[in-house]
C-alpha cells in the first residue's frame, strides 16, 4: 500500500520540477492558452495510441508537436486573432479526442482519470517514464536557457543577434509537448495549464532573476504536490484537483507577502 | 568611393497583394547617417527589416558586406511584467563580459541604473538601454527603428545628439527611421523620403525643398501631420496595434 503513495509522490514531484521553469516561460511569453490547447489535444493522442496500440507517451508528444506546428503556421496567417484560433483548435481537438474514444467500443477508457489525472494508480513504469522524459525536458531547457530568454524578451532583436529563433521556438514546443505527456497522469489534460501557470505566478513575488523564478516555481509546484497528495491520502479528495487547489492556495498566500 | 555596407537594388515587397515597397534602391556607406522618413504605411519598417534580414524581399537584389555587423535597436521593448530581469542581465544576454556592458551603459549615460529591473525604467531610459545593447556588438551599422519613441521633446533632442556622438566614436553607419523632420535634419547626412517608393533623397536641406517632399509633408514650417499606425495608452506609451480594442485617434474624447 505504501508504494502507491511513494510512486504517486515521486511522479508528482517529477512533474512539478519540470513545470517550474517551463511554467515561467509560459507566463513570460503569455502562452497559457497555447499550452491549454496542446494539453487538450493530448486526449486525441491517447485515443490514437489505444487505436494503434502504441506507447501513449510517444503518441501524446507527437500529437502535441504536430498541433503546435500547425498552430504556429496558422498564427502567421493573421486572418484570425490568435485567441480565436486557439479557442477553435483547443475545443475541437478536445472534442475529437472525446468522440474518438467513444467510437472505440473495444477499449474501455477511464475518461475522468484522463481529464483530471489519476495519481494514485501510478506504476513504477510511469514513474520511470516521467523521470526520463522530464530529464530530457529539463536538459533542453538548461541547454537553451539563454536563447530562450533572448527570444522571450525580443524575438527580432534575438534574430538579428544571431539566435536561431525558429529552432529555439520549436524546441520550446517540444518541451511543452514532453511536459504535457508526463503531466497528464498527474493532473489530467484539463488541469495541466494550472500546474504550469500557478506556481510560476506564485514564484514571481519572490524572484529577482529569471532563474530564481524558475527554481521557486519548481519549489511551489512540489509543495502543491505534497499538500494535494496529503489531502487526497487523508481526506480522500481527488489527487489532481487537490494539487491544483493547493497551488492556488499557495498563490493566494504569496499575495499576502508585501512587495 | 567607399565600399558599401549594404546595397539594395530595385527591392519590392508586398503583403497579401498590397505593395508596400516598389523598386527601392538603398546604399549604406560606412559611417553615414541615413534617416528614413515617410508617412505611416510607407514601408519604412518593412525596408528596415529587409536590411536586417528579418524579411525577405519579393524581388530585387540585396548585397551585404562580409564585414557587416549590425546593432539593432527595435521600436519598442514590450516586456511582460512577470519577467524579473535587471538592466545588467538584459545586456548580459548580448555580451557576457561585465566590463563591456558597463562601458556601453556609460556611453549612453545610464550606468547608475545597472541593477534596476528593466520594467522600472522610464521611456527615455529604456530607449537608452536598447541603444546600449545595440552598440554592445561593436557594430559597423546601427539600425534604429524610431529611436525616440515614448521620449519627451527635450529627451528626443539629447537622444539624437547621442546617436550622432556614437556614430563618431564607434565610427559606424546609422540607418534610422524617424517621424520628426526638424530634429532629424541636423543629425543626418542623407534623408530618404519613402512612400512605398523613394520620393526623393539627398542632403536634408535639399530634400526639404524638393517638390515631392513638400507634397508629402507640406512645407518645412507647416505642422507635420500624420496618421498613427500604432496606438497610445493613457500614459502615452505606444502599444501593439493588434492587441488592444481601443483605436486611438484624433477624434477620441478622452485626453
Amino acid at each position: 500500500m505504501i508504494e502507491v503513495l511513494l510512486y504517486a509522490l515521486l511522479a508528482g514531484l517529477g512533474v512539478a520540477i519540470v513545470t517550474g521553469p517551463l511554467g515561467a516561460f509560459i507566463v513570460w511569453r503569455r502562452m497559457a492558452y497555447f499550452g491549454d490547447t496542446l494539453a487538450h489535444s493530448s486526449l486525441l493522442g491517447v485515443a490514437l495510441a489505444l487505436l494503434f496500440s502504441i506507447n501513449p507517451t510517444i503518441a501524446v508528444v507527437l500529437i502535441c508537436l504536430v498541433l503546435a506546428l500547425i498552430l504556429v503556421a496558422l498564427q502567421q496567417q493573421q486572418t484570425l486573432a490568435s485567441d480565436t484560433l486557439l479557442g477553435i483548435l483547443s475545443h475541437t481537438s478536445l472534442a475529437i479526442g472525446l468522440v474518438a474514444m467513444a467510437l472505440m467500443p473495444s477499449v474501455r477508457v477511464d475518461l475522468l482519470s484522463l481529464l483530471f489525472g489519476d495519481l494514485l494508480t501510478v506504476t513504477i513504469r510511469d514513474v520511470v517514464t516521467i523521470y526520463i522524459v522530464g530529464a530530457i525536458a529539463v536538459a533542453l531547457m538548461i541547454l537553451l536557457w539563454k536563447p530562450l530568454l533572448a527570444i522571450t524578451i525580443h524575438e527580432e532583436l534575438a534574430r538579428v543577434e544571431g539566435v536561431p529563433v525558429t529552432a529555439v521556438r520549436t524546441a520550446l514546443m517540444l518541451i511543452i509537448a514532453l511536459e504535457i505527456a508526463i503531466a497528464m497522469k498527474v493532473v489530467g489534460v484539463l488541469l495541466i495549464t494550472a500546474l504550469l501557470v500557478i506556481p510560476a505566478a506564485t514564484a514571481r513575488r519572490f524572484s529577482q532573476t529569471p532563474e530564481q523564478m524558475a527554481i521557486f516555481a519548481s519549489v511551489a509546484g512540489c509543495l502543491a504536490v505534497l499538500m494535494g497528495l496529503s489531502a487526497s491520502w487523508f481526506i480522500d479528495t481527488p489527487a489532481g484537483p487537490s494539487i491544483v487547489l493547493s497551488a492556488g492556495i499557495l498563490f493566494v498566500l504569496a499575495l499576502l507577502k508585501r512587495e | 568611393m567607399k565600399h558599401a555596407l549594404v546595397e539594395l537594388r530595385n527591392i519590392g515587397k508586398a503583403f497579401r497583394g498590397n505593395d508596400v515597397l516598389v523598386g527601392v534602391d538603398l546604399t549604406i556607406l560606412p559611417s553615414q547617417i541615413i534617416t528614413l522618413i515617410g508617412p505611416n504605411g510607407a514601408g519604412k519598417t518593412t525596408l528596415v527589416k529587409i536590411v536586417l534580414g528579418l524579411l525577405k524581399p519579393d524581388c530585387g537584389q540585396l548585397q551585404v558586406d562580409s564585414q557587416l555587423r549590425i546593432g539593432y535597436m527595435p521600436q519598442k521593448l514590450q516586456l511582460d511584467a512577470t519577467l524579473p530581469i535587471t538592466l545588467k542581465r538584459f545586456l548580459a544576454l548580448a555580451e557576457p563580459n561585465h566590463a563591456l556592458c558597463l562601458s556601453a551603459l556609460r556611453e549612453v549615460g545610464i550606468e547608475r541604473l545597472i541593477n534596476q529591473p528593466l520594467q522600472s525604467l522610464s521611456g527615455g531610459e529604456l530607449q537608452r538601454a536598447l541603444l546600449a545593447r545595440s552598440i554592445l556588438r561593436k557594430p559597423n551599422l546601427l539600425v534604429l527603428d524610431e529611436p525616440v519613441q515614448g521620449v519627451d521633446v527635450a529627451g528626443q533632442e539629447s537622444l539624437y545628439r547621442l546617436i550622432g556622438q556614437l556614430r563618431d566614436r564607434l565610427n559606424c553607419a546609422v540607418l534610422m527611421v524617424s517621424h520628426d523632420l526638424h530634429l532629424v535634419m541636423s543629425a543626418t547626412d542623407e534623408v530618404i523620403c519613402l512612400n512605398q517608393h523613394i520620393c526623393c533623397h539627398g542632403h536634408p536641406d535639399q530634400v526639404s525643398t524638393n517638390p515631392a517632399f513638400i507634397e508629402l509633408f507640406g512645407t518645412k514650417t507647416a505642422p507635420y501631420t500624420h496618421h498613427h499606425n500604432h496606438r497610445h495608452n493613457l500614459h502615452g506609451d505606444v502599444i501593439d496595434t493588434n492587441k488592444l480594442p481601443h483605436q486611438h485617434s484624433s477624434d477620441c474624447q478622452h485626453d
